[in-house]
């Protein structure tokens, strides 16, 4: 709360770069910023999503009953849209089996025994010159290593490092916003990790053939910027710069308009307008795995909200259930929501056997009273008073689109641009009717694309 | 081991919310309303306060009937009833019968929004509709003005107040003898204005010592109410700035061209209902545009309607009609003034 305070108060952060719109969120970082990463234990077992990320799920290439090592792959790309997956434990694969996800359907997971005892000192790999190998080779090592955005989205790394030929990348921006009220991971790993950080950009330029990169993070930061900035190599090709904090600020269009005032056009990827966009987690993974011929086998998830009793940012296996993290790291007796992500674009999960995947960078546990959803108001209709207009970030009007919705006049949304929306939850944060305009939209998108797959 | 959470609920994200909810915003606007009330009993006593709270009750009454008659949980609880009261009661002149500010206040919710389906489906102004109506249907009480600060005007109601229904309000001709100044005319500034050129101090519109509706007096006092929602970001201040800077520039052009017939600038944002309608009526947001680009083209037509009514209408007051236009018109409005989205492409912006 009073850093937020002072963060607000300081008169430089006006001269700070942004883009318009958006919502200050009550930040509450606090409780976790402070805490330094923290291994957290091997649980018995782990299950392994095939469907880690955007694209296709990967393919098995063990049998039950094999054992693995820590680090060993275990399951091949299926395709470019796919990435490999690595035993994030020494152990012995157990069966392959449907298991709860935190999107709703139940879905093929590699389970893997971790043995009991075993210290998960060895490690898969062995070190390579990574500054002989081509930009081609870099962009195969990173699939190969299983990277995926951990910002979230969990979208293949190599394909974005593969933009079309048409189209010339000179600036690199590493994402280290965290614009997420409560996550706290972006903020420990710039401070714990800037070495394999600036490395990890350093590989991106070289792979995409950027010259110049800049590392963009929220003012709300400053001692992240400060360890990056003691980290930068001398050739001045890598900058850090500050900007305000403002929720959706690491949406990359976002940062992309505040660091260097480039506009991604609609439906566009950056790389139309010369820029390539990484978030620090995935970008110090590359620093950390690529000289190593290692896979991602771990993530820093931040543990927080006033659900849970100890919490923190823990380096936790991928494919972790979540009953395992938050028994040992204890529940509040009225905690009734699990968030996997951050507060405003999170999914709630309904088993505590999802596991944890490549995108999860937090688990918020909130009580009904944290929500604050002003008791049983439900929802009002709306006033058309557009604060939902002044507060989405992608200039649309969700206040039209919201009543076709409800009409349930899908197609004609089109006009008013329903797939620009990329549901970060200012309109529904804003509105006090309470109408939970993202989820409309979210029905409205699948609506649509159903109705124009039947008019064909 | 800790126990496991009883039961988990699901929800679509996002989990945060803004405070602000209509019931609260709403709220503000009733606080921001009522030291501009305050002042209105202050200068005209007990019959100013009998209609404020006459107005209030129907609306109130009004709003609840409807809800219990439709089978619908009561809306009271969200306070835009009481706004429409309020805002009702400070536009009609002092000494308006009751009984008609009754049945003004009926036909203005009912008609103006709980026909419409209630809070969000107004086209209209709610208050302004029953100020249309009761314009249309007691002309001569709705045009019959009294004096600020009539002596025993707390002891006392103005005799035409405490009309039986459908009574003609008794005459105040004698009332007025004994309460006014010589050489009282019973004229507002503005129909000073229009009919014998004579201007009035801006001082004076400013505190608000002239005659007027019970509300729309003191310029200063509404104005300075309005900051408060702006400062809590309740209200729209493009919306109050726009209309009054359209008023003062076309009335400026006016004043230059003949100042012996057209008032100043001035006088024309500060008398009569201009503050009151650019800070509390036309900030309706239900009946206003939702995209600021809209905002400006409805504010602008505001203020050059309300110019053009002042001048050269029947009327000597206009800013109601020009609101009741500027609601009409706001769904034209917003469509034609949609946000240029984020990255908008040339051929997609001229598409939509």
């Amino acid at each position: 709360m009073s850093s937020g305070l002072i963060t607000k108060l300081n008169p430089a952060r006006l001269f700070r770069p942004t883009f318009s719109h958006g919502v200050h969120p009550e930040e509450n970082k606090h409780f976790t910023s402070g805490k330094p990463i923290e291994r957290h234990a091997f649980p018995p077992e782990l299950n392994l999503l095939l469907s880690q990320n955007a694209g296709k799920p990967s393919v098995p290439i063990v049998h039950a009953g094999q054992e693995v090592v820590r680090g060993e792959p275990i399951a091949r790309a299926d395709g470019f849209m796919s990435v490999p997956l690595h035993a994030p434990a020494t152990g012995v694969i157990k069966r392959i089996d449907l298991v709860p996800t935190a999107k709703g359907p139940r879905k093929p997971a590699i389970i893997l025994k971790v043995y009991p005892g075993e210290s998960q000192e060895i490690l898969y790999g062995a070190p390579r010159d990574v500054d002989s190998m081509s930009p081609g080779e870099i962009i195969q090592a990173i699939q190969d290593a299983g990277l995926v955005g951990l910002g979230g989205a969990a979208f293949p790394t190599h394909v974005k490092l593969s933009p079309p030929p048409e189209h010339k990348v000179d600036t690199i921006l590493i994402n280290g916003c965290e614009c997420e009220p409560y996550l706290t991971t972006d903020h420990r790993i710039m401070i714990e990790q800037a070495d394999d950080l600036v490395r990890g950009t350093q590989i991106i330029m070289r792979a995409m053939g950027a010259e110049r990169a800049i590392i963009g993070t929220e003012d709300n930061k400053p001692d992240a910027a400060r360890t990056l900035s003691r980290a930068l190599p001398a050739d001045g090709s890598i900058s850090v710069k500050m900007v305000r904090t403002k929720y959706p600020q690491g949406a990359e269009k976002m940062l992309a308009k505040a660091l260097v005032n480039r506009e991604i056009p609609s439906g566009n990827y950056p790389s139309s307008v010369g820029m390539g966009v990484f978030n620090v987690a995935t970008t110090s993974q590359i620093g950390a795995l690529i000289p190593w011929r290692r896979g991602v086998i771990e993530r820093v998830v931040t543990v927080t909200g006033a659900g849970i009793e100890k919490r923190g940012n823990f380096l936790v296996p991928i494919g972790t259930p979540l009953r395992f993290i938050l028994e040992r790291l204890g529940y509040k007796g009225s905690a009734k929501y699990l968030i996997m992500g951050g507060p405003m674009m999170g999914d709630t999960v309904a088993s505590l056997d999802v596991p944890i995947t490549k995108g999860c960078g937090g688990i918020v546990v909130f009580r009904p009273e944290d929500l604050q959803q002003r008791n049983g108001e439900g929802e009002l209709p709306c006033i058309s008073c557009g604060k939902c207009v002044d507060a989405c970030p992608m200039h649309l009007n969700p206040c039209q689109l919201g009543k076709l919705a409800r009409k349930g006049r899908y197609l004609e949304m089109d006009e008013y641009h329903l797939f620009d929306c990329f549901e970060c939850g200012c309109c529904h944060y804003v509105c006090p009717s309470g109408i939970p305009l993202v989820q409309y939209f979210r029905i409205s998108k699948l609506m649509n694309r159903e109705l124009k797959a039947a008019g064909k | 081991m800790p126990s496991e959470p009883s039961h988990i609920e699901l929800r679509t994200s996002p989990h945060m919310r803004d405070t602000a909810n209509v019931a609260m915003i709403m709220r503000n606007v009733v606080y921001a309303l009522l030291p501009v009330c305050a002042y209105s009993v202050y200068q005209f006593g007990v019959s100013a306060l009998a209609l404020l709270v006459v107005c209030t009750i129907v609306c109130v009454g009004t709003e609840q009937l409807f809800c219990a008659l439709s089978g619908k949980q009561s809306t009271t609880g969200d306070w835009s009833a009481v706004i429409t009261g309020l805002l009702l009661a400070l536009t009609l002149p002092p000494a308006f019968p009751l009984w008609m500010a009754a049945v003004a206040a009926f036909f203005g919710l009912a008609v103006g929004k709980l026909f419409f389906g209630g809070i969000g489906y107004n086209v209209m102004n709610p208050a302004l509709v029953g100020r249309a109506f009761a314009q249309a249907a007691f002309t001569v009480p709705m045009t019959t003005w009294t004096p600020a600060m009539a002596p025993g005007r707390f002891t006392e109601f103005i005799p035409s107040t405490l009309t039986r229904p459908f009574m003609t309000p008794a005459p105040v001709n004698e009332w007025l003898g004994r309460v006014a100044a010589d050489g009282f005319t019973g004229a507002t500034p503005l129909a000073l204005m229009k009919f014998e050129q004579v201007s009035t101090d801006a001082v004076q519109l400013l505190t608000g010592s002239v005659m007027g509706s019970a509300g729309e007096t003191s310029a200063l006092l509404i104005f300075l109410c309005g900051l408060y929602l702006i400062f809590r970001k309740m209200m729209n201040w493009r919306i109050t700035f726009s209309i009054l800077l359209s008023a003062y520039l076309l009335s400026g052009l006016f004043y230059l061209i003949n100042p012996d017939v057209y008032p100043d600038p001035m006088f024309t944002i500060l008398a009569g209902g201009l503050m009151l309608g650019a800070v509390f009526m036309a900030t309706d947001m239900v009946a206003s545009p939702e995209t600021n680009r809209g905002i400006w083209i409805y504010g602008a037509l505001i203020g050059v309607l309300t110019v053009i009514i002042r001048l050269f209408g029947g009327l000597n007051e206009g800013v109601m009609y020009a609101i009741l236009l500027g609601n009409a018109a706001s769904p034209l409005i917003t469509r034609i003034s949609q946000p240029r989205i984020h990255g908008a492409t040339r051929k997609e912006t001229t598409a939509s």
